[in-house]
């Protein structure tokens, strides 16, 4: 055990800095998550010369749903009101144990990498099966493709991460970012560069971005995520929009901290956690930024095109393990 | 010289009775002469049922009618749907609102009426009266069932997400892939030939124009072409050269909204956020030409009115825009990717359905009614745009070359006119018949009209080319996959409006 861990283990904190810490995280992703769409939207159209709705639309929207009846489709089962509910939860828990303000969250020693990214994707299955239990062909067709393409970016994603690991000695998320704080020159390495671009590729997937699903069509037939939440209102299609904007924001949060740690908190002060918070909302903003003007200028894939994307970030992700055992 | 010009008697057009045992030698003879079915048109006359048979052919110009006499105690006609697939369409339309039985029919299920009609209704015969009760419950349709392994039905509409008309589709699917698709569409059955009778030549140019809204000139001036034919009216040049200004003018705006929607629906948003700038543009001109963004009002029986011409400076900016749009959609590797050999319709496919218009022309098929039925002469260097791949790409560069041209042509055309406002004078008072093509931006729109002595419209049949196009759409999507159907769709952008009158 070398570096991180051990300057883990030696200043853990007192366990209310913690919770509040988590706390602090799972608010900044729930109220970040919809201000980052809204911010991919203005800035989507802006570029395409509209207006555009405010920002805060996302929230708006949220408030409106939560105050509405609850209405469940005919002939759904628990598994349709369960869905929502699991999709939120894992959301939350891995909001609060994924180092984005901080590296020492609720759980000590927590926030390993296989937590995280089973977490997400218990979350993917929730909604996938909840797509399915209305038993419409609209939300049959959505859960298959996301399934068909969680198949192949799930792996990536592991593996993606996995090449971080072996360079920071530790599976654990917290103790990646706190290696990378102290030896900033594993940023450079050639496995933390391919890793970078295989998971840049898995986040627009699992998030259902152009180029692999299109968030703002109203075509059911080439829908992905959106197909699954066709059945779903009111209080219910709130919990699974919430569910899925904290994920948006959970993936660009980790991707931001993995590549550019710098502003995450690891003196264990509430001021630092401030910083950590403006850092974190100022690199996730910057990203998502870039993102809607790479949505703008491209078009989406043909549906068996997605696959052969994927594929390609599960191959960078694996070039990124092995330049790590190769290159010293 | 404009074959507009030379009147009375009409060379182009011929008309004859015939007997109905002469009907299928007759229609075979012109067909193996190179005509096509452009309408199957029933009449009620009261006494006698009528049908009329028009057959047309391009280069030069020629129209021929033949026209059956049915006793209305006997409304039987031997059908003529083993010879053309057009035809069989337009019995079944003729069986379900006139009740003409078709001896010999493959397939006599009903095409314009939907399951809740009273079977005994046909609205189009004189004594229909007033719309019955409709049954509220009544049997679902009766799709074909695709049964295997791992197949399932995807119902789509009628009701969609988006504002566009209202069309069931019913998949048969096998993973990704469309085995079959059905369009049950006729939900937009608005009785407008009905709305027809009765009306003064004058007050029937704002039903035309709203047959399908985005098609208001071409259905218009079809219409307008059609009186202008039976009462033998001679139209100045001039006025037909404003007229083909508007034609092109309604071409352009409708392919430039195609482009930016076909961009969309691959999620190429700045495509088409700049194709609706565009459109708008176009839209704002045409209010200044006609006083309507959907130049509307401007074209009457025998006269024609606008308020200015479009300049040199406003074409101009509107080639450098369209430029602009096409190089942005065709500079993109990832939109020509879902473009290329998407929803392949072959020209022996086309050529079998009768597909008219931009579908044909992208299948390879030369068909263009500007060049085979003109009402005024475009110039030496005009020709259709052609391409052959059939494919979506196919559709969309043959839009994009036809904004060109049609670019082109008003450029032309407003260079050979002073006038903004020319008219043949009073329309006479008198009986006829008479028919009417124009190219609209879908195609080969064909209107014929029967006036009666006081001038009143006794019957106007439509054709848009949509009716003659739909079935092509479900050829087309063979091996095609689920999420490139939207896309398929809008390449075709048929009418339903103007399917279902």
């Amino acid at each position: 055990m070398t570096g991180a861990n051990a300057m883990l283990a030696a200043a853990t904190p007192l366990l209310w800095v913690r919770i509040f810490a988590s706390a602090l995280q799972v608010v900044a992703v729930a109220v970040g998550g919809p201000l980052l769409l809204g911010l991919m939207g203005k800035v989507r159209a802006r570029a395409e010369s509209r207006i555009g709705p405010p920002i805060t639309q996302g929230l708006a929207d949220l408030r409106k749903l939560v105050r509405k009846e609850a209405i469940r489709a005919e002939h759904t089962s628990a598994v349709a009101s369960l869905a929502p509910l699991v999709l939120l939860g894992s959301a939350v828990v891995a909001s609060a144990v994924t180092p984005l303000l901080t590296t020492s969250t609720i759980i000590t020693g927590g926030g390993d990498l296989f937590v995280v990214v089973y977490l997400l994707l218990m979350g993917s299955v929730a909604l996938a099966l909840g797509g399915l239990d209305a038993g419409t062909a609209f939300g049959g067709m959505g859960s298959s493709r996301a399934m068909t393409i969680g198949a192949i970016s799930e792996p990536a994603l592991l593996v993606a991460i996995l090449a971080m690991a072996v360079q920071a000695k530790t599976s654990s998320l917290p103790g990646i970012v706190a290696g990378t704080l102290a030896h900033p020159a594993w940023l450079t390495s050639p496995q933390w560069i391919l890793a970078l671009a295989a998971l840049a590729i898995v986040v627009i997937a699992e998030t259902g971005r152009i180029p692999v699903d299109n968030p703002s069509t109203h075509l059911e037939l080439t829908m992905i995520r959106e197909a699954m939440m066709l059945e779903y209102a009111g209080p219910d299609l709130s919990m699974v929009t919430a569910g899925e904007a904290m994920r948006f924001a959970l993936l660009l949060g980790l991707l931001v901290n993995l590549f550019f740690p710098w502003g995450v908190d690891t003196s264990r002060s509430v001021a630092a956690l401030l910083i950590a918070l403006v850092a974190l909302a100022a690199k996730t903003a910057l990203l998502a930024i870039v993102i809607a003007l790479i949505e703008v200028s491209t078009a989406k894939l043909r549906l068996f095109r997605i696959p052969e994307l994927l594929a390609g970030g599960f191959v960078l992700a694996v070039m990124a393990v092995t330049a790590g055992l190769v290159i010293k | 010289m404009t074959p507009s010009l030379m009147r009375d008697p009409d060379p182009r057009r011929t008309s004859t009775f015939i007997a109905r045992s002469e009907l299928r030698a007759e229609f075979s003879a012109l067909l193996a002469r190179g005509f096509r079915l452009a309408m199957i048109a029933g009449h009620d006359d009261g006494h006698a049922m009528r049908v009329v048979y028009v057959l047309c052919a391009g280069q030069p110009d020629r129209r021929v009618e033949l026209q059956v006499r049915l006793d209305a105690n006997r409304a039987e006609l031997p059908s003529l749907a083993a010879l053309s697939f057009s035809a069989s369409r337009f019995e079944r339309e003729l069986a379900d609102l006139f009740g003409i039985k078709l001896i010999g029919h493959p397939f006599v299920r009903p095409l314009v009426r939907h399951q809740h009609w009273p079977e005994t209704w046909h609205p189009m015969r004189l004594n229909a009266g007033p719309p019955p009760q409709m049954r509220p419950d009544a049997p679902p349709f009766p799709f074909v069932e695709v049964a295997g392994a791992g197949v399932y039905e995807i119902p789509v509409g009628p009701v969609h997400a988006g504002l566009i008309e209202p069309g069931h589709f019913r998949f048969s699917v096998v993973g990704e892939t469309i085995l079959k698709m059905k369009a049950r569409l006729w939900f937009l059955h608005r009785g407008i030939e009905k709305l027809f009778e009765g009306r003064t030549l004058v007050s029937a140019v704002p039903l035309a124009e709203r047959i399908s809204g985005d098609t208001a000139v071409a259905h218009s001036l079809a219409y307008c072409l059609a009186v202008e034919d039976a009462l033998q009216i001679e139209i100045p040049v001039e006025a037909q050269v404003l007229r083909a200004i508007l034609v092109e003018l309604e071409r352009v705006t409708n392919h430039v909204a195609d482009l930016g929607a076909l961009c969309n629906d691959v999620g190429f948003g700045i495509a088409h956020a700049r194709a609706l700038v565009l459109r708008e543009h176009l839209l704002r001109l045409a209010n200044e030409i006609t006083g309507h963004r959907l130049l509307r009002g401007a074209i009457l029986p025998g006269a024609v009115t606008l308020r200015r011409l479009p300049t040199e400076t406003d074409l101009a900016e509107i080639a450098v825009e369209v430029h602009d749009l096409i190089s942005l959609a065709t500079s993109n590797t990832v939109v020509m990717d879902r473009f290329r050999g998407t929803a392949v319709l072959r020209r022996e496919d086309a050529e079998a359905i009768g597909v008219l218009g931009v579908i044909a022309r992208a299948s390879g098929i030369s068909t263009d009614a500007r060049v085979n039925h003109p009402f005024v002469d475009l110039g030496v260097g005009f020709e259709p745009v052609v391409r052959e791949g059939g494919d979506v790409l196919a559709r969309f560069m043959v839009r994009a070359g036809e904004i060109t041209a049609s670019l082109r042509l008003i450029s032309e055309l407003t260079g050979r006119t002073r006038s903004l406002k020319v008219s043949a004078g009073e329309v006479p008072r008198r009986g006829g018949s008479g028919l009417g093509i124009t190219e609209g931006w879908r195609g080969a729109i064909v209107h014929r009209v029967e006036i009666d002595s006081s001038g009143y419209l006794t019957r106007c049949k439509i054709v848009d080319p949509s009716f003659l196009s739909w079935p092509a759409l479900s050829v087309a999507l063979a091996d095609t996959i689920v999420p490139d159907f939207p896309l398929a769709n809008k390449s075709f952008n048929l009418s339903y409006a103007g399917n279902d009158l």
